[in-house]
């Protein structure tokens, strides 16, 4: 028994069936949702941006064998010996190497920005999905128990929200030493990523979770289901979860460009996964010693730059189709 | 009134706290969780260049073998009276509060924090008055023309803005507009003149950064104002207020703006404390010798106590932030007080 969403069909719902005489189909609420997000051009170029960029994540080594060499190869030759700078215009471009190679060691551009976006999309689902479970878990305990647990898990979060994330994410990333818990090397950088990513950002899942919760506990379907004997964990698992799922699907779509920005952020600082293992954050930072050189910074930026926006125009047009209220 | 003031000077003394011992956990904690030895964790504080005699030392006159709870109660006592650290080669005093003492330049961390302050306020400040100006008036102009050229034009703009990383954006101003090309109208990174010697210099060398910084920020304000707006727009009381034959202008600036406003304003203790503790990326890309840049580099030399130090900083700057953003808050709208 799944109760109604709270979708009021308000503007925008799907066009009524057409032909006269056809009989009304009952279609369930994902496949108004999805007829209306089909017709959003702008966040359906979102969802294709991000499906191909989960593709190259998933394919890298196949992408990078038929149209590049390996991330971590040198190619001198392509290097003029004393400016370190790339031989060719435009940083070396050419059908063999299609974005040029870094100054000084000649590595493939190409190839690192491919494989640099397995470990960006890496941390950052893996971070969001933490976020999305330790927020849920709370958000949920909190608005569905209420009294002190809810005061305990608010001020929890206003504290997360007051901490400087930048520099404790810094901090706890360089106090980390270089083998801990049966880990090491990038295993051990990703893992840590996504823990202190994660960590920080449940309270933003949560607050959400909570407000609705909120406000689900009070409708009638709860009551219904409670005068039918159903007890606390059927409520919140069967009655409560399936009506959270569009906020939590939204607001973890919208989490995730936050989180490869964040990802970004700490591997320019240097506190990410260790070079040589590409990654956008860490190339960026390469390419502010070679500003002369515009491409080795353009192609990572611009790499970011898409992911982000792509998840972001996904995300939006996910919140307008699922929930028609907000803009 | 007087009990509200006083419950949030609780709360906020509370969060200190708290800080103070995630901080704490992450520096002396995680370490050792992580599987660090006290010896290690100590050749850390006493620079790389301890052997493993100084460093076992220096653990031990450091305090890394005793129990948590006492090291806890040490770095408490240190902030509040001061401190004075016997790591071997002499006694070295750190008077409170004592935000952290680096054994690498022998200085009290604080010291440093107060060399570096105007920089990272110069530039929070800046880029504050830029992106509130912009980013609310986009906001509220993309509002009341809601599906115009300008409306649209504007938000995808500011898409773009929250889509870019200022690591990005800071190195593409700096390339295009800086280190010696045709374009080279601003200072390359790194200069800094403080405001009391040269105004203009100080603005000149400031701009750059000030308006990548701002651009990120009047992205994101300009879409929280533009919903917060349309939000308010649609409220009951603004009809009341039309009906009641208000001029246009005065229901969108007395009445919906006050009421789109009101978050704007608390994420804006938030984001202006949070910056004023040091803006690591921008200060970072622009090598401004401010807060942020010093816990980065402190970072790459091993050097936690700095690290600390800033991360503490950051956290009172934060709480003092929101503090003076509830305040204010119980003074513009008196429903707060009763909650």
């Amino acid at each position: 028994m799944t109760a109604p969403l709270d979708v009021s069909p308000g503007e925008g719902v799907a066009p009524p069936v057409s032909g006269g005489g056809v009989a009304i189909q009952g279609r369930s609420l994902s496949q108004i949702a999805w007829a209306r997000l089909k017709r959003d051009r702008v966040a359906m170029a979102g969802l294709g941006v991000v499906v191909f960029l989960v593709l190259v994540a998933v394919f890298a080594p196949v992408i990078v064998g038929l149209l590049g060499h390996p991330p971590l190869e040198h190619h001198r030759s392509m290097v003029d010996a004393t400016t370190q700078v790339p031989k060719g215009a435009f940083g070396g471009i050419s059908t063999d190497f299609l974005f040029g190679v870094e100054p000084q060691n000649g590595r493939d551009i190409f190839s690192r920005v491919v494989y640099g976006a397995r470990v960006s999309l890496l941390i950052a689902f893996l971070a969001t999905l933490l976020s999305v479970v330790i927020g849920t878990v709370l958000g949920v305990i909190a608005g569905f128990m209420g009294g002190w647990v809810d005061t305990l898990i608010s001020r929890a979060m206003d504290v997360f929200l007051a901490f400087p994330i930048l520099v404790f994410a810094i901090a706890l990333a360089g106090v980390v030493p270089d083998e801990a818990l049966g880990l090491s090397g990038d295993a051990l950088r990703i893992a840590l990523l996504v823990f202190i990513i994660g960590f920080f950002n449940w309270p933003y899942i949560a607050r959400i979770i909570r407000g609705q919760t909120l406000s689900l506990r009070e409708r009638e379907f709860v009551d219904a289901a409670r005068s039918l004997g159903a007890r606390t964990p059927y409520i919140v698992f069967r009655e409560l979860l399936p009506n959270l799922m569009a906020p939590i699907l939204i607001y973890a779509t919208l989490l995730i460009p936050t989180n490869i920005l964040f990802e970004a952020a700490l591997s320019f600082l240097g506190v990410g996964v260790r070079p040589p293992t590409p990654t956008w954050g860490g190339m960026l930072a390469d390419a502010v010693r070679y500003y002369t050189i515009p491409h080795f910074a353009i192609f990572p930026g611009l790499a970011i730059f898409l992911t982000v926006l792509a998840f972001n125009l996904f995300g939006d047009g996910l919140r307008d189709a699922l929930d028609p209220r907000a803009r | 009134m007087v009990t509200y003031i006083i419950r949030r000077l609780i709360a906020a003394i509370l969060m200190l706290l708290i800080v103070s011992m995630v901080t704490f956990a992450i520096f002396f904690l995680v370490p050792r969780l992580a599987g660090a030895t006290p010896e290690g964790m100590a050749s850390r504080y006493v620079g790389r260049t301890a052997n493993a005699e100084t460093a076992k030392l220096a653990a031990e006159r450091l305090g890394f073998n005793d129990p948590v709870v006492v090291q806890y109660g040490n770095y408490i006592k240190g902030i509040v009276f001061g401190a004075e650290y016997d790591y071997g080669p002499g006694v070295e005093k750190c008077p409170a509060p004592c935000l952290g003492y680096s054994f690498i330049t022998r200085q009290p961390v604080l010291n440093d924090l107060i060399d570096r302050f105007p920089v990272t306020l110069s530039l929070a400040v800046g880029a504050a008055v830029i992106w509130v100006l912009a980013g609310v008036s986009i906001g509220v102009l993309s509002a009341l023309r809601r599906g115009s050229l300008f409306d649209r034009a504007a938000m995808t703009v500011a898409l773009a803005g929250v889509s870019l990383p200022i690591f990005f954006t800071g190195l593409i101003s700096l390339v295009v507009l800086s280190y010696g090309n045709p374009f080279s109208i601003f200072a390359q990174g790194g200069h800094y003149t403080p405001i009391t010697e040269n105004p203009i210099e100080w603005a000149y060398n400031l701009i750059l950064p000030w308006i990548t910084l701002a651009f990120l920020f009047a992205a994101g304000y300009a879409r929280l104002t533009r919903a917060g707006m349309l939000d308010t727009m649609n409220e009951d009381y603004i009809r009341t207020a039309r009906a009641k034959g208000l001029p246009e202008r005065t229901v969108v600036a007395k009445h919906g703006l006050r009421g789109a406003l009101t978050p704007i304003v608390t994420i804006f203790g938030l984001d202006f404390g949070l910056l004023i503790g040091g803006a690591v990326l921008t200060e970072s890309t622009y090598s401004l010798q401010g807060l942020g840049k010093y816990a980065v580099d402190a970072i790459t030399n091993n050097d936690l106590p700095k690290v600390m130090g800033v991360t503490l900083l950051t956290a009172v700057f934060v709480i003092a932030a929101n503090l003076i953003v509830d305040l204010l808050y119980a003074v513009v709208d008196p429903r707060v007080r009763l909650s």
